[in-house]
């Protein structure tokens, strides 16, 4: 594994967009080469190197490269997009995308991230260790086939709109959640473990929904059906079972409806 | 002898009624008379030569009053702020036409900016909620003629669409419901007793931010499951009841307005709506619109989606390729993360609609306003370009609120020398050209624009 | 005077019998001429390759308020999926099922098409129609509207007033500056009003006391009484349904004993559409089967009937229809979002994603049947290619379905890739069937069979002098064709060179010219007709919910109009 550090340290004006920054593009280029990559500022292209201080080449492949990005990236966007492999940390905060439609390897943001990362998710892993913003592990505007793989660990609070059409994968919170999780969900795990504000699992057909919290305002098409002992995220605990969302429309396997699973914590 | 213009379309509200009659003074250049139009239409066409006319475009200068200058110095100015900036703003279009909405998506793409309308800070959110789930609607018509269920819900025709109720939706008596408002039952939805609920044959009143929870509800008891005593402030009884209503309609329609896209939410309370009325169309014929609010709003989402595939939050920065993501691409918050460096206010009024804190960021960087009237967003620009009243003395293709295009036609002459938003985007689309081509007098651009910023 | 001469290509226009050729293309102000009239051309070397026609569409799903709700709500259609905009072309070209109006544009010149005829505008939303094609650059245009549900045609085919509804379809032709008459899902779409629809042609319409026969009789006397250019141009009931063909077998029946009445070289009385979804026998998903041979033996032995393929593409894609009820059954299907439209006093509409994939057998057996249509017809001159963009796939993809046509191997090739080969095999016939068709037949196939059956073989679909100067050249060579059907797929999608309207628009499969563009329309003169006009001041007065004024197009919101006009009165 061959490390990349980037350094910003001529912060953009306006925002930057970073989609540039994945192990993919680092793979097979040295320190020059690496600068020379665009990022947008607008309608303005800019090579890597202006805002950037590069040290290091990638590896021969994006599995053998890693980037570290230090200085504010608070206004970098969409760091490690698609990225299919390798490693990427981010000592501080990050804007918004980090980690979207990613498909393996591992981000770990030691700050805070924006909105709408993990968005499109199939695969690998982004780790946050502060908060994050809305849409998080959230499908792109219109798509149906939302996350579809990969694990998702936020340590602190995420906003809205967390896991929309979430399809597989994992998301767990450590935190609270703000209102609707899974909403339109056809599969894959969300755990909270702080509170969760409301609209849980709204027009949800498939999937599961973990909260160790309360749930400031349940949704009525969901119904308790009993109690139930789970392993989650390492640890087993009580939990009350209910099913929903009864609202939405449920596929029937061998003869049984299959609802979405809310388990909260007892 | 006064002139009488017949079939004229309204440039107020999203109902689009284009039954007006307008009287026009002999000599074309007075209104004297408006009929068949609300109140507020009313004053619209009066508004237009009853009062003292902005007739050149105005630049800031350093005392911060605003100088005549002329069309071409306007449109040199705009040219230069769109060219320089990184990332431009345009923003608006409730009040103009189809075409003058073409005419600035072109600008839009030359100069690499942000296209936004204000359905971003309207029914941006019903977007979201289409893109998600689609959009079982009808046109208006249909509900006339067939509707025997009308739901209202955290809508007020009563003071935001004045006509809407008699044109469209409960009193006018269509082909298969003859008997007109006594064909029809009136189920009004908000959190406050408005003057449409005062029409209702039944009123309820949802907890407010808790619609959401409410259509679950429906939508439960709908499938037949058991739902709590109460959601959302409403007993069971009654929202059992009402479900049974719109299952047995034969036609019903759902309006919906701003208290679904304006409240915790947002597109979320829209999306479930429209899930109910798929649901409902397992039994009967149930049809969902949202009620637009100005008169051609619906205008630039159509325009722009058959040019980009994007109804608003276009960012055509990469001139290439367009990307939208309302949430990062829309106005308010590519302004309240300070990330656009100019902007061009067309045809609404940022300066009143924004929150102060977008509005604070947008006024660090060049402002122009494009409106044929005096507004809060004028007051503050840098530049201010007056342009002719679409509806009032520029024709044109309006999108009522369910998509049906009008042709609007014109009662008047613009004050003399006055251009048309089309006209102004062509000619600055034109400019953008020559910057663009020529390489000596992009070095010159590059300069901050004449006219000095105003002070705080 | 611009001069153009096109040299020594293998030409195929099957409207003057020429079969490959090696000829030269003179071209003199936008039109053919004879060669020997030039005085200095400018000299294309068309050598090796093949010179054909413009391309015409028949029946595709361009412009207009459908597809833009396709555009609209689809942004998933876009996202990592457009290209970036070339950097000869004026505009961006987003989108990929749905394309913007300027990506449309653009594609069907790259694939050398210069005319397409918007299979259904509704006509109410005339104004947004004409809007769309002014930014449809480059391709001339028509749009049919519909008729099959219209309270008045409905009114009038009740009675039998089949000199009324001529004089209500003549002023709506002009109101809406259409083309011709649309039926979709006869009676259908109405009865979907209240949540129902028709299935079979003799079921009756709600309140309306008629049926979808009777709508499609009348409409085929009205449209030979008015001797449009083109006919009837139907979309048949119960589309998309296993067991329909009996149904599509009953309404192909309804043109019997109907001649052609037209001074513009149709042949037909009725054209049926995307004939691949009406050909499906069995009852159910689980045995659905191919009925092409069924249909295909009554096509070929009624010429009053000319047919296109809809032949799916086995792409990610974006139905779109004015048959409300079948989107509403689709949404049922595949669970995803769902648009709809209906139209006060004339039609409905609606809108769902749908992905046809290789690894579904009814899918796969979609993709056998429409092949079948085409393999299994006798005449080409009366079956074209579409794909009913985009309901059954994206007309980009009609280098493919030619690949297909004219390959075996193309076949089998993407045979290769079912799930279900073996099922797919079982219910239809496509395993047996070898024929391979040639440059002639596809250009019968794509220029000149639709241009004849659409009434314009005295503009487009080819090469003889006076006609427009559209001509399309290809980067294959008859004499030695590619064994390779990928490389007739990039030949057909990227033409050589295209030339609309005498002008140069397309080189090496880029274009490099936008000329301006043409809406045709027909303007048909009718006897006044008082009875006519009191029914129309009537429903305005009561139904509509704009004013009679404002819903005829104005003048100024019809783009480069370019008027067939036809009169009844001598």
């Amino acid at each position: 594994m061959k490390t990349v550090t980037l350094t910003l340290t001529n912060p953009p004006k306006l925002l930057l967009e970073g989609q540039n920054i994945t192990p993919d593009n680092f793979a097979g280029k040295n320190t020059a080469e690496i600068a020379t990559l665009d990022l947008w500022e607008g309608k303005q292209k800019i090579p890597l190197g202006k805002h950037f201080t590069v040290a290091g080449d990638g590896g021969a492949t994006a599995a053998e490269t890693k980037i570290v990005l230090r200085g504010d990236c608070t206004r970098v966007k969409r760091i490690g997009q698609q990225m299919t492999a390798g490693e990427i940390v981010i000592e501080g905060n990050a804007d918004m995308y980090i980690g979207g439609w990613m498909q393996g390897g591992k981000i770990h943001v030691k700050g805070n991230v924006d909105s709408f990362c993990g968005i499109g998710m199939e695969g690998g892993e982004l780790i946050v260790d502060g908060n994050a913003g809305c849409h998080l592990g959230s499908s792109p505007r219109g798509e149906w086939r939302g996350m579809k793989g990969g694990l998702i660990r936020v340590a602190g609070n995420v906003g809205s709109d967390t896991a929309t059409f979430i399809n597989g994968g994992t998301i767990i919170i450590g935190g609270d959640a703000d209102i609707h999780v899974s909403t339109h969900g056809e599969g894959g795990t969300v755990v909270i473990k702080g509170d969760a504000k409301g609209r849980v699992g709204g027009q949800m057909v498939k999937g599961d929904i973990y909260v160790y919290g309360t749930i400031e305002n349940p949704l009525p098409g969901f119904s308790m059906v009993g109690e139930v002992e789970q392993e989650v995220d390492g640890e087993t605990a009580l939990f009350a079972h209910h099913i929903g969302d009864l609202g939405e429309r449920h596929p029937v396997s061998r003869g049984k409806t299959v609802y979405a699973n809310l388990y909260t914590r007892l | 002898m006064p002139k009488k213009v017949e079939n004229v379309g309204c440039p107020y509200c999203g109902v689009c009624c284009d039954d007006l009659v307008v009287t026009v003074s002999d000599d074309g250049k007075q209104i004297l008379e408006v009929e068949n139009a609300c109140a507020i239409g009313n004053q619209i066409f009066h508004h237009a030569t009853g009062s003292e006319r902005i007739r050149l475009p105005r630049l800031r200068q350093p005392d911060g009053t605003y100088k005549d200058i002329s069309y071409e110095e306007a449109v040199d100015y705009a040219a230069k702020v769109l060219y320089n900036a990184k990332k431009p703003l345009i923003y608006g279009f409730g009040s103009t036409n189809c075409e003058g909405m073409a005419a600035a998506a072109k600008v839009a793409e030359k100069a690499g900016a942000v296209l936004d309308n204000c359905a971003s800070i309207c029914h941006g959110s019903s977007f979201l909620a289409i893109f998600d789930n689609g959009y079982p609607s009808c046109t208006l018509g249909e509900t006339k003629n067939r509707a025997d269920v009308i739901v209202y819900w955290g809508a007020n025709p009563a003071h935001a669409h004045p006509r809407h109720m008699s044109r469209y939706s409960i009193f006018p008596r269509g082909f298969f419901t003859g008997k007109g408002h006594m064909s029809r039952k009136i189920i009004v939805i908000d959190p406050r007793h408005t003057d449409t609920a005062q029409v209702a044959d039944i009123y309820l009143q949802v907890k407010q931010g808790h619609d959401y929870e409410l259509f679950d509800a429906f939508r439960a008891v709908v499938r037949g499951h058991e739902i709590p005593d109460v959601v959302a402030g409403i007993k069971r009884e009654q929202i059992v009841e009402v479900a049974n209503i719109l299952k047995k309609a034969r036609f019903g329609t759902i309006f919906y307005g701003m208290g679904l896209c304006h409240s915790d939410g947002r597109n979320h309370n829209v999306d479930i709506a429209i899930s109910l009325t798929r649901d409902l169309n397992d039994y009967t014929k149930w049809t969902i619109m949202a009620m637009r609010g100005h008169y051609n709003i619906t205008g630039p989402g159509a325009v722009w989606s058959w040019q980009y595939g994007y109804p608003y939050c276009l960012d055509l920065t990469k001139k290439d390729i367009a990307h939208m993501n309302p949430g990062e691409t829309s106005s308010i918050d590519l302004a309240m993360r300070d990330e656009v460096d100019a902007f061009i206010n067309i045809g609404t009024d940022a300066g009143a609609h924004f929150p102060i804190d977008a509005v604070k960021h947008l006024r660090k960087h060049p402002w122009i306003t494009i409106d044929p009237n005096i507004n809060m967003a004028s007051e503050i620009s840098d530049l201010h370009i007056p342009v002719g009243i679409v509806g009032v003395e520029v024709p044109g293709i309006v999108y009522r609120m369910d998509n049906v295009p009008i042709q609007y036609r014109k009662v008047i002459d613009p004050p003399e020398g006055v251009i048309s938003d089309e006209e102004l985007f062509e000619r600055i689309y034109r400019r953008l050209s020559e910057l663009e081509a020529d390489e000596a007098v992009k070095e010159h651009a590059k300069a901050a624009p004449e006219g000095v910023r105003a002070g705080e | 005077m611009s001069e153009l001469i096109i040299r020594n290509g293998f030409v195929f226009d099957p409207l003057q019998g020429i079969r490959g050729d090696r000829m030269d293309i003179g071209i003199k102000d936008g039109k053919i001429v004879e060669t020997s009239t030039l005085s200095a051309p400018r000299t294309i070397d068309a050598a090796g390759m093949t010179v054909m026609a413009g391309g015409v569409d028949i029946h595709s799903h361009v412009v207009g308020p459908k597809v833009n709700v396709g555009r609209l709500f689809r942004p998933e259609d876009k996202l990592f999926k457009s290209p970036h905009k070339s950097p000869t072309c004026s505009r961006m070209e987003m989108g990929s099922s749905v394309p913007s109006t300027f990506k449309t544009g653009y594609d069907y010149a790259r694939m050398g098409y210069v005319f397409v005829n918007e299979a259904a505008m509704p006509p109410l939303h005339s104004p947004h129609v004409h809007e769309e094609i002014r930014d449809t650059p480059i391709i001339d245009n028509a749009a049919m509207p519909v008729f099959g549900n219209n309270w008045f045609t409905l009114e009038y085919l009740k009675n039998n007033e089949i000199e009324n509804n001529a004089a209500y379809t003549a002023w709506l032709l002009r109101a809406t500056r259409g083309f011709g008459i649309k039926v979709v899902n006869p009676g259908g779409s109405e009865a979907w009003g209240w949540g129902l629809n028709c299935v079979h042609i003799h079921d009756p319409v709600p309140y309306f006391d008629i049926a979808p026969a009777e709508i499609v009789k009348g409409l085929i006397e009205t449209n030979e009484f008015l001797g449009l250019p083109h006919s009837v141009h139907l979309h048949c009931n119960n589309l998309g349904n296993p067991g329909n063909y009996t149904d599509t077998l009953d309404s192909l029946r309804l043109a019997e004993g109907y001649a052609p009445k037209n001074d513009f070289g149709r042949k037909q009385v009725m054209h049926v559409t995307h004939l691949q979804f009406h050909a499906y026998g069995g009852d159910s998903w689980g045995n659905v089967g191919a009925r092409s041979k069924d249909i295909m033996d009554y096509v070929n032995a009624h010429d009053n009937i000319t047919v296109d393929m809809g032949q799916v593409t086995l792409d990610e894609t974006t139905t779109m229809t004015a048959d409300g009820p079948f989107e509403h059954h689709l949404r049922a299907q595949n669970n995803l979002k769902w648009a709809n439209v209906d139209v006060e006093l004339e039609t409905a509409a609606g809108v769902v994603p749908y992905i046809y994939s290789p690894k579904v057998k009814a899918n796969t057996i979609q993709w056998a049947v429409g092949l079948e249509l085409a393999l299994l017809a006798k005449d080409p001159m009366r079956i074209f290619l579409t794909t009913d963009h985009p309901n059954a796939g994206p007309f980009t993809r009609y280098p493919r379905v030619i690949a297909w046509l004219m390959s075996r191997a193309a076949r089998d090739a993407t045979m290769k890739t079912f799930k279900w080969l073996d099922r797919t095999i079982d219910a239809t016939s496509i395993d047996g069937i070898d024929r391979e068709l040639d440059l002639y037949e596809i250009a019968q196939m794509t220029r000149a069979g639709p241009a004849r059956a659409l009434g314009l073989t005295h503009m487009y679909g080819g090469l003889a002098p006076g006609m427009d100067a559209d001509v399309a050249v290809y980067a294959l060579n008859p004499g030695d064709m590619p064994s390779d059907p990928a490389a007739i797929e990039n030949a057909f999608s990227r033409c050589a060179l295209l030339v609309k309207d005498g002008v140069v628009t397309v080189r090496d499969g880029e274009v490099v010219t936008e000329p301006a563009k043409r809406t045709i329309w027909v303007d048909v003169k009718v006897p006044e007709n008082t009875q006519v006009q009191r029914d129309i001041y009537e429903h305005f007065l009561r139904h509509y919910s704009v004013k009679l004024d404002n819903y005829s197009l104005f003048e100024e919101h019809l783009h480069n109009s370019r008027v067939i006009e036809v009169d009844t009165t001598q």
